[in-house]
């Protein structure tokens, strides 16, 4: 495969967490390493489960193709592969991956001698993902409180999760995690057009560079974060977002049983006015 | 170090919001839907513990002996529990002073004229020969939504003369018309004489009266996915959700105990126990309608709402924070004399001065009674009780199926 000419500057040799040189290369445009072999191996292995799965299952709709976490009666333990089993492989492979994915990045980071700023947003993600699947099944006492691999059935099973506290809505870590949500949206578009705009001047006019960018910012809302400083806010938004949905999910049940709109009733009870 | 106070107050924040939380695994969860539905109820055991100590049921006198001569032959007017032995007749009497108006409540004179055990003067008296009727009425007409398990007089009054849940009618803020302060109903966390809260939620906080007294339509959903021509506006759904909401609080159950959210009208989807609350908003409509109501020119004004109406009841009136009344132990059982298998054959509105008289008239009229209940003037549901579906056990998808009330019903509730 092609390479461009200065890229092979940067194909380091080493950096690797495990195994040392043996998988230290790589497939076309593609660092494989140890943790790219793990990757490849749980999200090939995880697909195959899940057609299989599938094929087990009554429709081969794409939308209703659902693979159930087992019942809570087995709690914490194993189910047989047609009841619920094949979920618990499918997770194992999943965390197997997405962790490979993570490591992978590290690897390459330490390559290239750079922060691990990206393994660790995408370990924001990872542990929303691992907070729903496995540490709040943990805290419930069985693996049948996780979502089942379906995209219908996965959209059932957050309507009538959300219902279980009733109005989900009041939950404040889930308004905390929305709120950054949105956010991230609106910093990162804020940000894509402000950059854009620099770029792309009127005819005639030349290209505007960072000053250009703060002055707009400083004129309109009297502040300029800052180029550096746009990144850092959007990262901290982006990871919190990732970071509070964790939360409110692993507070739903293991720490809260009723409505959340009950939650609220501490406001009621301050002693100000109480 | 910014790293450090970061996390410290990141830690700090978790530490507050769960201490808000004040609940702790280990939790209890049951299943109630297929796997990986997302329908189960959580249930805190150490909350459990506190709700199974407040949800005990009364005492329970020894049983007495049905034979022997009526009550109605030895004691003067005797119209509801006529058909009932003297026995029998003593223990309902001992079982009420126990269940309603204990010792710290003056007993039997809490009702009766000490003087004169058959004086119709006090209003008490009034109240409770209607709600003896009324106990019996739902122990034998209503047995779609109390099944075998019945009620007494304890289910509700739990050791005191007014049930510690009623409601009244909503006296409004005063601001109606005003510029701002106008509360519309709904927007409040505050409880006060006709103003409760929907869980602390800004739901109207008096669905009782469109749905609980009026028969006012509780579904709101379209029966597809895109519109379709239901015209039901987010102001009536938020008024359906009150009264969902409410009927949740009174049973301690979420959501997914009666319906899977993926389609709440859907009765093929829904779970047995949406058929037996189906029965139950009828039921405390008809008794709403039927028996305190027709009560409101008995009651003292102190007895009253604001609005001058009558205590009605609602679902929390009996559950009281639990799916089934004291956790589903029955004390009706062991009350033969409530069950009304020998009816008690009377018109519940009439207040028939001459007691006597109307005794016989009752006895004489024993078969016409179950269907003169409905006709007392009353917005009853459209499907009567005794035509609409059984529900049945639990037993999956098939069996929900079959209980589907009529197709009038539909996307009903």
């Amino acid at each position: 495969m092609a390479m461009l000419n200065f890229e092979r500057k940067y194909r380091i040799r080493g950096g690797t967490l495990v195994g040392g040189d043996l998988f230290d290369f790589w497939l076309g445009a593609f660092y494989v390493g140890f943790f790219g072999v793990t990757a490849a191996f749980f999200s090939l292995l995880g697909t195959a489960l899940l057609v299989y799965g599938a094929a087990l299952g009554p429709t081969w709709n794409l939308w209703q193709i659902s693979i159930a976490p087992p019942d809570l009666s087995y709690g914490l333990g194993l189910a047989p592969l047609e009841e619920g089993g094949i979920w618990q492989l499918v997770t194992i492979c999943a965390v197997g991956a997405f962790v490979s994915w993570a490591l992978r990045e590290v690897e390459i980071c330490r390559k290239l001698g750079m922060g691990f700023h990206v393994p660790v947003a995408f370990g924001s993600a990872i542990l929303a993902y691992v907070t729903l699947q496995v540490i709040r099944p943990l805290l419930l006492g069985a693996w049948g409180h996780a979502f089942p691999y379906g995209i219908y059935s996965h959209l059932d099973w957050v309507s009538n999760v959300a219902y279980q506290y009733l109005h989900f809505h009041y939950n404040p870590a889930h308004m905390v995690a929305v709120t950054f949500f949105f956010t991230t949206t609106l910093a990162l578009a804020l940000h894509g057009s402000l950059v854009l705009s620099a770029l792309n001047p009127a005819k005639g006019e030349v290209v505007k560079g960072a000053e250009h960018e703060n002055t707009f910012f400083r004129d309109n809302i009297g502040y300029s974060i800052g180029t550096l400083g746009i990144h850092r806010f959007g990262l901290l938004l982006a990871i919190n977002a990732g970071v509070w949905s964790a939360i409110c999910i692993v507070v739903s049940g293991p720490f809260w049983t009723r409505s959340w709109t009950d939650w609220w009733a501490w406001w009621l009870n301050l002693p100000i006015w109480n | 170090m910014k790293i450090l106070i970061r996390s410290m107050a990141t830690i700090v924040m978790l530490g507050a919001l769960l201490a808000g939380c004040g609940e702790r695994p280990p939790i209890e969860t049951k299943q109630i839907g297929y796997r990986g539905t997302g329908m189960e109820q959580n249930v805190n055991p150490r909350r459990e513990v506190m709700l199974k100590a407040m949800n005990q049921i009364g005492d329970i006198q020894p049983p007495a002996d049905p034979t022997g001569p009526l009550a109605k032959d030895i004691y003067q007017n005797v119209q509801v529990l006529s058909d009932l032995s003297v026995g029998e007749f003593t223990r309902v009497m001992l079982s009420m002073t126990e269940w309603v108006a204990p010792a710290n409540q003056k007993n039997c004179t809490y009702c009766h004229n000490g003087e004169n055990y058959a004086d119709e003067s006090m209003y008490t008296y009034q109240v409770a020969r209607s709600m003896l009727r009324m106990t019996r009425d739902i122990n034998t007409n209503w047995k779609s939504h109390v099944k075998d398990t019945g009620v007494t007089c304890h289910t509700c009054h739990r050791g005191g003369p007014v049930p510690s849940y009623v409601w009244f009618a909503d006296p409004g803020s005063g601001r109606e018309n005003a510029f701002v302060g106008t509360r519309a109903g709904q927007n409040s966390a505050i409880t006060g004489l006709g103003v409760t809260t929907i869980g602390h939620s800004s739901l109207p906080y008096d669905p009782y009266s469109p749905f609980l007294l009026g028969d006012l339509n509780i579904g709101v959903n379209g029966s597809t996915a895109l519109p379709t021509g239901n015209r039901q506006s987010t102001k009536q759904a938020e008024w359906t959700y009150a009264l969902m909401v409410h009927m949740s609080n009174s049973l301690g159950v979420n959501c997914t105990y009666c319906h899977n959210s993926r389609a709440w009208a859907d009765w093929a989807q829904s779970t047995p126990q949406r058929t037996v609350a189906w029965h139950g908003i009828r039921m405390a409509r008809g008794l709403n309608n039927e028996y305190l109501v027709p009560l409101t020119n008995v009651f003292p004004e102190n007895r009253k709402g604001p609005q001058g109406d009558v205590a009605k009841i609602n679902c929390q009136t009996c559950h009281q924070g639990v799916y089934k009344p004291y956790f589903g132990e029955s004390m009706a059982k062991a009350y033969p004399e409530l069950q009304g298998m020998k009816p008690a054959p009377v018109d519940p509105t009439a207040m028939p001065a001459d007691g006597t008289a109307a005794a016989g008239d009752a006895a004489a009229a024993a078969p016409a009674a179950p269907a003169a209940a409905p006709a007392a003037g009353v917005p009853m549901a459209k499907v009567p009780a005794k035509d609409a579906p059984k529900a049945t056990p639990r037993s999956g998808n098939t069996a929900i199926a079959a209980l589907t009330p009529t197709s009038v019903d539909r996307g009903r509730l």
